[in-house]
């Protein structure tokens, strides 16, 4: 009797947690999509709104896309080869350069924009450039990415099979392209995933880095919050979630499986 | 090339990149926040001015409520969900995790779909209930964003727990309070204290949802804003800037050493 009754108290607060994420999120959506939402539904359901964001935001959805497309790149290109660099030289010094790396992860963005603007604020062409975004962008994600390739190529024997490709004759560089590259893919993989989701959804850098005539989807957020009606707000919001919950899904899809494959 | 210089090869675009854009930059802000009136006495200023102490106690208090709310109702659900199978579990678990790709803005302007001037609550009861601008929807929106980070790393936790102590602990005797108490909460708790930490660390340096809600309320990250924009009292923010982030990175230094996982602090 008391085990059913603890079992029904797990229960109402599991449902109050999902009611709590998820009530606000359905209201959101419909409020994008209903003509007068202080009138209710009963007002009639519309595209117009999202119509207005296209036409309001356009720019903005596809300066966070191309950010987005721009800090994998530069991630893979750095992360790619660190992550080995990494994994073939595991000591102290290795440990520590991946500890500093990882500050991003848990030092607020808005002391990391802080700091960049300190040093770079007075370079005016670097500072009104999106090249100055994408670095606060590359700062935040690179420690995803070099971790989630480094789990995958700790959990293989790197140093056999490349004495193995040695003795055939391969070179560092073939070695590298050859097997450490297919070998660490489902780790490239999810860290892909991981730095283009969480690009497109900065805010607490990219609202210190961005220029007037640089913004990103989230400053174009904070921006309709505070200044357009709540469809417009709403209608942007769900144009977000209809970007980011498919990535989230196909995230989570591929850390577990690098997970699975890293244990 | 030799094995060792490739290696060596392989490093340098990110030591490069690091020393550019981190070393170099965290460096200046330190410097940065000597340079005011009050040189490095400013560090003292944080703690004598009544301005900057309330906003840390303010701060500090609604983090640890937020950290004990999302503690409280994340265990219960991870608990539930990974010791039960029945059919929608998969829905709640998609449902309590959503919000991880979520920015703090998009949590602060759900929070004032709920409790705003034209919100669901305001709305359904009578009289003006607007609380989305108070503190109280300033915890609510860090609730919102804990309880899926803390829900993972409690689930990852449960599910390495050793279902069959509990029995032992049943057949011997013990009631369900004595069973989560003497061995459900001690086998959690490293993880308890990692998503803890994970929970403070994100809540005190929260500035999306603050933005959003808090523009009456000084917390440190809205203080840090407005002492870098509007008064221009760059030497303070920074100060402000390195406390905060020292506090939050040695929170999630002891996370991450209890657990050993990286849920993406964010917000």
């Amino acid at each position: 009797m008391f085990k059913s009754k603890t079992k029904i108290l797990q229960l109402t607060v599991t449902l109050t947690a999902c009611a709590f994420l998820l009530i606000p999120t359905l209201m959101s959506v419909l409020a994008g999509v209903t003509a007068n939402y202080f009138k209710g539904v009963s007002s009639g359901l519309t595209l117009k709104w999202v119509y207005k964001v296209w036409e309001l935001y356009a720019d903005s959805i596809f300066l966070s896309l191309w950010l987005a497309i721009a800090c994998l790149i530069v991630t893979l290109i750095i992360g790619l080869p660190a992550a080995y660099g990494l994994a073939r030289h595991p000591g102290w010094l290795s440990r520590l350069l991946e500890e500093f790396i990882s500050l991003p992860l848990a030092v607020p963005g808005l002391a990391l924009a802080l700091a960049l603007l300190q040093l770079y604020g007075s370079m005016k062409g670097f500072r009104a450039s999106w090249t100055f975004i994408l670095v606060g962008h590359v700062l935040y994600t690179l420690p995803f990415m070099v971790r989630s390739i480094l789990a995958v190529l700790a959990a293989m024997d790197l140093k056999t099979l490349e004495e193995g490709a040695a003795s055939l004759g391969a070179s560092p560089w073939q070695r590298f392209r050859d097997i450490v590259v297919p070998n660490a893919m489902p780790g490239i993989l999810a860290g892909a995933l991981t730095v283009v989701t969480l690009s497109i959804g900065e805010f607490n850098l990219t609202w210190m880095l961005h220029t007037p005539y640089l913004k990103t989807l989230p400053v174009g957020l904070a921006d309709s919050y505070a200044s357009m009606r709540l469809e417009v707000a709403s209608a942007y919001t769900l144009v977000f979630f209809v970007l980011i919950v498919p990535l989230l899904m196909a995230m989570q899809w591929a850390s577990g499986r690098a997970q699975r494959i890293a244990k | 090339m030799t094995n060792r210089q490739f290696v060596l090869a392989c490093l340098t675009p990110l030591f490069i990149f690091s020393l550019a854009f981190l070393a170099l930059p965290l460096i200046r802000l330190f410097l940065a926040s000597g340079e005011g009136e009050a040189g490095w006495a400013i560090y003292l200023d944080i703690l004598r001015k009544p301005r900057y102490l309330n906003t840390l106690v303010l701060t500090v208090l609604v983090s640890l409520a937020t950290t004990f709310a999302a503690l409280a109702i994340s265990t219960t659900a991870g608990m539930f969900l990974s010791r039960n199978r029945f059919r929608g579990r998969g829905v709640l678990l998609s449902v309590l995790t959503l919000p991880l790709a979520f920015p703090g803005v998009v949590i602060g302007f759900l929070i004032i779909l709920l409790g705003g001037r034209q919100g669901l609550v305001n709305q359904l009861t009578p009289g003006h209930v607007v609380f989305a601008y108070s503190v109280v929807g300033l915890f609510l929106g860090y609730l919102y964003f804990s309880i899926p980070r803390v829900l993972l790393t409690v689930m990852a936790a449960a599910e390495k727990l050793d279902p069959s102590l509990e029995e032992a602990a049943r057949t011997m005797g013990a009631s369900p309070y004595r069973v989560v108490m003497d061995v459900i909460v001690p086998g959690l708790m490293p993880s308890l204290i990692a998503s803890g930490a994970i929970a403070f660390a994100t809540a005190m340096g929260a500035f999306g949802t603050a933005f959003t809600l808090a523009t009456n309320i000084d917390v440190i990250p809205m203080v840090i804003y407005t002492e870098f924009t509007l008064s221009a009292n760059i030497a303070m923010a920074a100060a402000l800037s390195i406390v905060l982030g020292i506090v939050t990175w040695a929170l999630l230094l002891i996370a991450r050493s209890l657990s050993g996982t990286t849920v993406a602090a964010g917000g």
